[in-house]
């Protein structure tokens, strides 16, 4: 088992290292000069000379990668044109309402999505099972954003029941207000994600529900929410996990869309600014810092199904 | 990492060895002959609400006024019968503008999933075959997977400016891997089979194998694929466009009207929601019609989701 936790571990250094590659010939392979592509259309000469030595363009290919993987490894992701600042400050300062809403859409998607794909699996074929399956379809198709809008419309403009827009801190500004806006963001993210989860819970129960110990199980007089969450959910719960995790790529486009719906000052915004203003630096690494997030979540996930299912073996 | 369920190790394996058992379970799973109606019905109701869209596109643009034609007095206009989804804040004519947006999502979501097909297909094979670039192309395309694909998109077309041509290949380069993936994975169980064998002891060579013996093995798999790619890509094409980095403004797009109504939304809410709800509906045809084509074409698959 420890020499699978070493492999498992070490394998996600060539992903990582794909990776970084690629969105370093991103910049460099993008047709005409990359510091004139930054410096943009009203740039002067010295403007893109500037941009070139920042990036350290002058260069060969091979030694600039390798110069910008070592910083990378020092936890340096370089320095914004825009502000002059280190894109790592600019990250931290923008950090705390994405991990928020991130946490507080994972949290809700898990408590619903959970027990409706349940419900759905041991109800297989019933009103609940189709409106549950119209849902996941439903939840696919809707856009982000055009969701977003239309629980402002009804909720904040139509019943002034919630802010329209913004984000307040849980520790700066309280609970209650943090609530109050994080409420919409939060709804509008989940949908989707509660598609797919809901849907991956239905089908994985589906199967256990099938298993001669859950028949087993209910000859023996078990009850009926003893089979459900002692068998066939715990069983279940490997494809489950897994699909939570492989969803997180879901959730971090998602976020982008959501913190520009709501104006939330997170890494999405962050993000957005930057493309306007082509500052190349940030964007770069946001896309590794949300890339690294991916891979690490899978990584646990696969680690904890070692540690948490006795029937996966190595 | 990026397993999907039903290849999780011990699982799928089992599974695929005993095929006899499978259709058993399967039908006690579903609800039988109700899910294989189901199955028809959707197919029918995507492929009916997708011609429909289709023709819209097509024909929509002879009927209805000039998308770009400018009338500053009628601006912000609420929907009447004169303008039936209002008018934006140039006083353009909103369903004019959806109409012709129609045009764009339906291009952008078919050149998506042709060229991603296509392209997919080929390196899938190579991966499969040429045992020498499977390790290599396979941690490629793992790597392309981790990037989230919206944030990759937008980075591609920051970098090279936005044109039609560059959105459908911004969108269509994190569609990729999932290809691949499918076509190798196809590749590996066929080459096993006893008629592949046959075929290689009988000296055929390894084109004419992969042309007359796998290609047709994927195209089941990969015609599902293509119409949840799509739909991905249609989402994606309006998601870039809201937030600033699809197509320009002077082609109407879905995602850039409802990008220039976020302004006045409190004013003319209808400006994102009309082209909102014609994207969910186009966007939902094409996935109901995957998932009936996927029921119908590839039942094992279907059993798992």
């Amino acid at each position: 088992m420890l020499g699978y936790i070493a492999r498992r571990v070490l394998s996600t250094i060539p992903v990582m290292g794909v990776v970084a590659l690629f969105v370093f010939l991103m910049l460099r392979l993008s047709p005409g000069d990359p510091a004139a592509v930054i410096a943009g259309d009203y740039a002067t000469a010295e403007d893109i000379a500037r941009i070139r030595e920042r990036l350290g363009l002058d260069e060969p290919i091979v030694v600039q990668f390798f110069q910008w993987l070592g910083n990378l490894l020092q936890g340096d992701l370089g320095i914004s044109i825009f502000t002059n600042l280190p894109v790592t400050t600019l990250i931290a300062q923008r950090l705390e309402p994405t991990i928020m809403l991130t946490l507080t859409t994972l949290t809700f998607t898990i408590l619903v999505a959970v027990p409706l794909g349940t419900l759905a699996a041991w109800k297989a074929g019933s009103l609940i099972d189709r409106a549950v399956m119209i849902f996941a379809v439903a939840g696919f198709s809707i856009p982000v954003f055009v969701l977003g809008y239309m629980l402002i419309y009804q909720f904040s403009i139509e019943w002034r029941w919630l802010p329209v827009q913004g984000y307040k801190s849980i520790f700066e500004d309280g609970v209650g207000p943090f609530f109050r806006h994080i409420t919409l963001p939060t709804l509008t993210l989940s949908v989707i994600y509660i598609a797919l989860i809901a849907r991956i819970t239905r089908a994985s129960v589906l199967e256990i529900l099938q298993e001669d110990y859950v028949r087993t199980a209910r000859a023996k007089g078990q009850s009926e929410t003893k089979v459900l969450l002692r068998h066939a959910l715990r069983n279940a719960a490997v494809p489950i996990v897994t699909v939570i995790g492989l969803g997180v790529a879901l959730l971090i486009g998602g976020v982008v869309v959501t913190e520009s719906v709501y104006n939330i000052p997170g890494l999405g915004r962050l993000v957005l600014d930057a493309v306007l203003k082509r500052d190349y630096p940030i964007i770069q690494g946001l896309i590794l810092l949300f890339s690294f997030v991916y891979i690490l979540i899978n990584l646990m996930i696969d680690l904890l199904y070692t540690v948490f299912d006795p029937r996966i073996r190595y | 990492m990026t397993d999907l369920p039903g290849d999780l190790p011990g699982k799928s394996k089992a599974e695929d060895a005993v095929p006899e058992v499978a259709p058993i379970r399967g039908s006690r799973a579903q609800p039988g002959m109700l899910g294989l109606l189901l199955g028809h019905s959707s197919i029918l109701f995507g492929a009916i609400l997708l011609l429909a869209m289709v023709l819209i596109a097509v024909v929509g643009p002879q009927f209805t006024e000039d998308p770009r034609a400018l009338n500053p007095i009628d601006r912000l206009q609420e929907p009447s019968s004169e303008h039936l989804f209002g008018t934006d804040f140039l006083g353009r004519d909103n369903l004019s503008r959806l109409v012709n947006g129609a045009r764009v999502s339906l291009v952008v979501g078919i050149a998506v999933s042709a060229v991603a097909v296509i392209i997919g297909l080929a390196i899938g094979m190579i991966s499969g075959y040429v045992r020498a670039l499977d390790g290599i192309i396979m941690r490629v395309m793992d790597g392309l997977m981790a990037i989230p694909g919206i944030l990759l998109a937008i980075a591609l077309i920051s970098l090279s400016g936005a044109t039609l041509t560059t959105v459908v290949i911004a969108i269509m380069i994190p569609e990729i891997p999932r290809v691949v993936r499918l076509v190798r994975s196809v590749v590996l169980s066929v080459r096993e089979e006893p008629y592949v064998e046959a075929a290689i002891s009988i000296g055929t060579p390894m084109p004419l194998i992969l042309l007359r013996h796998v290609l047709p093995n994927t195209v089941a798999p990969l015609i599902v694929q293509a119409t949840y790619i799509c739909a991905s890509a249609m989402l994606t094409e309006a998601i870039l466009g809201f937030l600033g980095a699809g197509i320009p403004p002077e082609i109407p797009s879905w995602g850039n009207i409802m990008a220039e109504g976020r302004t006045y939304f409190q004013l003319a809410p209808w400006i994102i929601f009309y082209p909102g709800i014609a994207l969910a509906l186009t966007v939902l045809a094409v996935n109901v019609l995957g998932d009936g084509l996927r029921d119908t074409l590839d039942p094992r698959i279907a059993r798992k989701m």
